[in-house]
């Protein structure tokens, strides 16, 4: 165990997923605390306090961000989980929604009440096949129950859910593209001001929360906020789920405690490299955020700030581990392709800039580059660097300074010999 | 598209009021798995019955990956090339099925059984590499674990 769990507290059964087994592990006992003593700011300001953030890539206070929404303004409010993870890497809310999806709708009910949200809703991945058939099956064994409609165990408190599949489109993660796509649109992101806590889901105040986010509320509202913060660090409180995968022993999600030594849970927790390699490079939160060296990964720990110093982030959850072999002007080569499909095109700096981008890197892998291409690369990247409508532009750019940073000399390699200098290898461990 | 009207009422009751153009997804999500596709027919019969602009719906057809306009064969068998996939073998699953099925990503078997297409993440990545058949993700997939899937599929 990669530390202290908040989350990943029960064994995953044939059965564990069900409403039976949440509420024998206590399930929906927090909702009833909270709809018969609690008042809907009371659970904002315990968020607040617990210094939850959030767990999607942004990580912005929870709290902060359901505090502007006004209550009682007489408008409709819309709480929407984030359930598209898309981020290249990253499958660690798909955990939540196939194992603990009771947790999620506890803790969105909590967040409904507190927000005064008549509506919910949870954006699913169209991809997402079985979690989106957990989730409906949870959310009609909840219905049943009691836990949903009108009159939520005697109170009030009426709130109604729907699970809505996407249908292929990564910027449908970034969450004024996914309301956008909740409209029954394409799923264009959206300028900022207004914010979507303000002007939302059919320009009504909604709060957009990540998955795992949001399943954290229960156990904040149960056990209060010092609970909260007795994991992690000070700075850092509470847990993060984690997906690794690549060429690491034990791929998989862990839970790991902020403030845990990242070589200890790559090593001893997730097995050390396949094949007993040495440690190339490390992606520490989904590919969009920076790479680090194999050596960089010494002393730090995984939490916000370590991550931070050490030039990189936290990002999605979405860890993968690169083996010593590994080519990585294919595998920069690979994420270009894919934020170059990705991209919605709305705004130039983007559309134009994914898509150069993307033929440079194919013109050097074909063994025509030029000198002049990895500072165009880097120009590219600059440019995109808060000048598009989301955030995907400067992702693309993050992914690409970072490999070039580190990795610059393979690149440089390839355009002058015009191949590469690891025989183009991106497999290293495979399946028999 | 006229049949699943009686569901789309069902559907509709599940969302507040003034909420018809949020229909727009899974009315044609429905439709194509009712006919395989959604049909010109079947975007004439949804405008009428969300009301919603034709345009709206042109748009959210060219835009999500997994919608389409035209059948595909009876199996779509989506291979993932992301970065963990790549990284674990995705690169030979896609060469081994060019080769056996005799088809390129994007094509269709002449017997109309088959559509092979590369996709992006499928946020499977520890069980990489992985192949969707329809809604199904085939994990930890090897040539051999391949070869007796595509056997299956009849």
């Amino acid at each position: 165990m990669a530390g202290k769990q908040l989350l990943m507290t029960f064994p995953v059964t044939a059965t564990s997923h069900t409403l039976a087994d949440y509420r024998a592990r206590g399930g929906y006992a927090t909702l009833a605390k909270a709809l018969a003593g609690m008042q809907p700011e009371d659970i904002t300001k315990e968020v607040t306090a617990a210094g939850l953030l959030g767990h999607g890539g942004a990580a912005f206070s929870a709290g902060r961000k359901w505090s502007v929404v006004h209550l009682n303004d007489g408008q409709p409010h819309y709480l929407c989980a984030n359930a598209d993870e898309g981020e290249p890497g990253t499958f660690k809310d798909r955990w939540i929604l196939e194992h603990a999806p009771h947790l999620l709708l506890e803790s969105m009910l909590i967040t409904s009440y507190a927000l005064q949200a008549r509506n919910a809703f949870i954006y699913i991945r169209g991809e997402f096949d079985l979690p989106y058939r957990r989730l409906a099956a949870a959310i009609e064994e909840a219905y049943e129950a009691g836990y949903f409609g009108e009159r939520i165990l005697g109170s009030d408190f009426a709130c109604d859910v729907v699970a809505y599949r996407g249908a292929g489109s990564y910027v449908c993660g970034e969450a004024s593209g996914l309301l956008s796509s909740l409209e029954g649109k394409r799923g264009y992101p959206r300028n900022r001001p207004p914010r979507l806590t303000v002007q939302g889901l059919y320009k009504k105040p909604t709060v957009v929360n990540n998955v795992e986010t949001l399943s954290n509320v229960a156990g904040i509202v149960a056990n209060g906020a010092a609970w909260y913060k007795s994991f992690g660090t000070a700075k850092c409180p509470g847990t993060q789920l984690v997906s690794i995968s690549g060429h690491i022993a034990k791929p998989g999600v862990y839970e790991v405690e902020y403030g845990y030594p990242l070589t200890r849970f790559l090593f001893e927790d997730c097995g050390g490299m396949a094949g007993g390699r040495k440690l190339k490079a490390l992606i520490p939160g989904g590919i969009s955020t920076k790479v680090l060296m194999g050596p960089e990964v010494e002393g730090v720990t995984f939490d916000h700030q370590s991550l931070t110093a050490a030039g990189s982030s936290v990002g999605s959850g979405g860890m993968v581990a690169i083996g010593e072999g590994t080519c990585m002007v294919r595998l920069l080569q690979v994420m270009l392709r894919f934020y170059h499909h990705e991209s919605c095109g709305q705004c130039t700096p983007c559309r134009e800039g994914t898509g150069w981008m993307h033929r440079i890197i194919d013109r050097i892998v074909a063994g025509e580059g030029r000198p002049e291409d990895l500072d165009r690369l880097l120009a590219i990247s600059r440019w995109n660097d808060g000048t598009t409508i989301c955030g995907m532009g400067d992702a693309a750019g993050y992914a690409t300074i970072g490999i070039l940073a580190k990795f610059r000399d393979e690149f440089e390699y390839w355009i002058e010999h015009k191949r590469s200098r690891e025989e183009g290898r991106l497999e290293m461990a495979i399946h028999a | 598209m006229k049949h699943l009207i009686p569901e789309f009422e069902k559907l509709k009751a599940r969302f507040p009021a003034g909420f018809e153009s949020s229909l727009v997804l899974p009315c044609v999500r429905r439709i194509q798995e009712d006919r395989g596709f959604v049909a010109d027919s079947d975007i004439d019969g949804l405008v009428e019955y969300l009301g919603v602009p034709r345009i709206q719906i042109e748009e959210v057809l060219s835009y999500y990956t997994q919608f389409r306009r035209k059948p595909i064969g009876r199996w779509h068998v989506q291979t993932c090339r992301n970065v963990s996939c790549s990284m674990c073998g995705a690169e030979r699953i896609m060469a081994h099925l060019k080769d056996k099925l005799a088809i390129a990503p994007g094509e269709t078997t002449t017997d109309g059984r088959i559509t092979f297409s590369t996709v992006e993440c499928l946020g499977s990545c520890g069980t990489a590499p992985v192949v969707m058949v329809n809604d199904t993700y085939h994990e930890s997939m090897s040539i051999e674990k391949l070869d007796a899937l595509l056997q299956k599929l009849d």
